[in-house]
């Protein structure tokens, strides 16, 4: 039995009438690091909410089908059954920090307090995913002190220190630079070697390509596509349905209408693959 | 409008001295992209053009404005904010009274307030959405909000801080034409971004900042050039640059047009 499992999951929010996600079959095993991508709209933060338990059980609205987290039916569940396996990193970081807390540490101890952790433990761990999320220096500031790049590691630094077995992250790079965006996938493939299981929604393709197990697109909230990075990202699905990929995919199938890419070969979604496919038309 | 900065120098209550002296001029009609890591004074920077911050030590002048001589209000004829994140800015109950606030401060004639503010909605893709809530918007359609809000102010500088987080490939499509929109209409667009591929696809002059000083300064093509100082930064070149020195193509490859101008070229040869 897979670690999560979505069956014809089909839900809408209260006071709409198009589902936000129709049909989405899923299963994902422990360990993966599942990439979720699409355009605006297409259903990604509500895949997030519903592998979270935040749908239904914070939004409402009608959820059919089954959705099923370490053999627990979520919507029939209550949230106390497991939220302790899953940890959710919102959008926004300002969605998630407490907001009754003065300082970063505080901040981070917050969930840990409210678990009951013995003080030593509770330390050592904050310790530990401070320096992960390269966040050590900033333990006495005010969380709305820092910027939206800081703010996004601290986010996710309260999340980690929680040890969920499964994790969900909604888009938690985006207002950070490339050093810290590299910084934020290393930690978390780093976490899905050490077993953690990853639910990632991102636009930034060049990224998830190098980092994702699985990548899962969605349109219109249904799954356009399910695979490898190679297979959905290359797919002439993701353009046709406002789905960016990376410039090297982009180049590449410009390239093979021009006959400027070697014919037969899939497109690149990564730079080596795109020089390696290159330098084969070149002289 | 012309933009002037003098040995500008900013530390903020509490002494973390964001800028350390930063000179530049900015002329009508530039696009400016000014990149750098998280911290390196780039938000700091920019929020001194239209008087949300006044330097600790040298000048800004906004065409003949000294910043210092001037309100927020003032200023805010002459220089538009689009903000990171649009919930900083969004406070109206439908998306065209939003739009229509900046104009109507301004104080513009009614006719052309209606003008401004439909060719902002159209700009932005917001038609068929002005009686909605911007609360009532997703995130990304919020952005465009707040996008289409500073645009309707009609102002000769525009500064877009991060336009392209967490928007999709259509919307960044559309950010991408606003800004050569602007150009056409001779105002200058200065933005702050992570994002090096649209920078690169979009901007001619690119700013590289660090430890709150201008560490590169010129012609987008000849800054990426700058290979050591840029790794320094942090700065990651763009994809199809990445690409264009893995295949060996001489000069820097900014955008899809050149890279196939090169590789017909070496094709040719």
């Amino acid at each position: 039995m897979a670690l999560i499992e979505l069956r014809d999951l089909t839900y809408a929010y209260p006071i709409t009438e198009i589902p936000a996600l129709r049909n989405v079959n899923l299963d994902l095993e422990e360990g993966q690091f599942l990439a979720v991508i699409g355009s605006n709209g297409a259903g990604k933060s509500t895949l997030c909410y519903t592998l979270a338990g935040f749908v239904p059980h914070f939004f409402k609205g009608k959820l059919e089908g089954q959705v099923r987290v370490g053999g627990i039916d979520t919507q029939h569940a209550h949230l106390n059954d497991f939220v302790q396996k899953v940890g959710l990193v919102f959008q926004n970081p300002f969605n998630q920090i407490s907001g009754s807390k003065f300082t970063v540490y505080e901040e981070i101890a917050f969930g840990l307090e409210n678990r009951g952790v013995p003080r030593g433990e509770m330390k050592a761990r904050i310790d530990r995913v401070m320096e992960m999320t390269g966040i050590q220096d900033l333990g006495e500031r005010s969380p709305y002190a820092l910027s939206g790049g800081q703010q996004q590691r601290v986010a996710l630094a309260s999340i980690l220190v929680l040890q969920p077995s499964i994790l969900v992250l909604d888009e938690p790079t985006s207002q950070l630079d490339p050093i810290g965006t590299r910084e934020v996938f290393q930690v978390i493939k780093n976490m899905s070697q050490q077993g953690m299981t990853i639910i990632m929604a991102e636009h930034k393709t060049e990224w998830v390509a190098e980092f994702a197990d699985r990548i899962v697109a969605l349109a219109d909230g249904e799954i356009l596509m399910l695979g490898s990075p190679t297979d959905v990202l290359a797919s002439p699905l993701l353009p046709e349905r406002g789905v960016g990929v990376s410039r090297y995919t982009t180049a590449a199938r410009q390239a093979s209408s021009e006959d400027l890419w070697p014919s037969g070969r899939p497109l690149p979604v990564r730079l080596d693959e795109a020089i390696e496919g290159f330098r084969e038309i070149l002289p | 409008m012309k933009i002037v900065i003098e040995d500008l120098f900013f530390s903020y209550p509490g002494g973390v001295e964001a800028l350390a002296g930063v000179s530049l001029k900015i002329e009508p009609g530039e696009l400016v992209a000014i990149v750098g890591q998280n911290g390196a004074g780039k938000t700091t920077l920019v929020r001194h053009l239209n008087g949300l911050l006044q330097p600790s030590r040298g000048m800004v002048f906004v065409g003949d404005w000294d910043t210092r001589q001037h309100t927020v209000a003032q200023l805010a004829s002459r220089v538009g904010y689009v903000f990171q994140n649009p919930d900083d800015q969004l406070f109206c109950r439908t998306v065209k009274d939003e739009v229509r606030f900046g104009p109507l401060n301004l104080k513009y004639p009614s006719e052309r307030i209606e003008e401004l503010v439909n060719k902002s909605l159209g700009l932005t893709g917001l038609i068929g959405k002005e009686n909605t809530n911007p609360y009532d918007l997703s995130p990304t359609w919020r952005k465009m909000v707040a996008l289409a809000s500073i645009l309707a102010m009609d102002t000769p500088v525009v500064i877009l801080d991060e336009p392209t987080t967490g928007q999709d490939a259509a919307s960044i499509s559309r950010i991408a034409d606003i800004v050569a929109e602007l150009q056409r209409d001779g105002k200058s667009v200065v933005t702050i971004t992570h994002d090096i591929d649209f920078c690169a696809e979009n901007f001619k002059r690119l700013i590289v900042m660090g430890k709150g000083i201008v560490l590169l300064d010129g012609p987008m093509h000849q800054i990426l050039a700058q290979d050591e100082i840029l790794k320094s930064t942090y700065v990651d070149p763009p994809q199809l640059a990445r690409l264009g020195r893995g295949l060996g193509l001489p000069g820097i490859v900014c955008n899809q047009d050149e890279l196939f101008d090169q590789l017909r070229r070496s094709e040719a040869q």
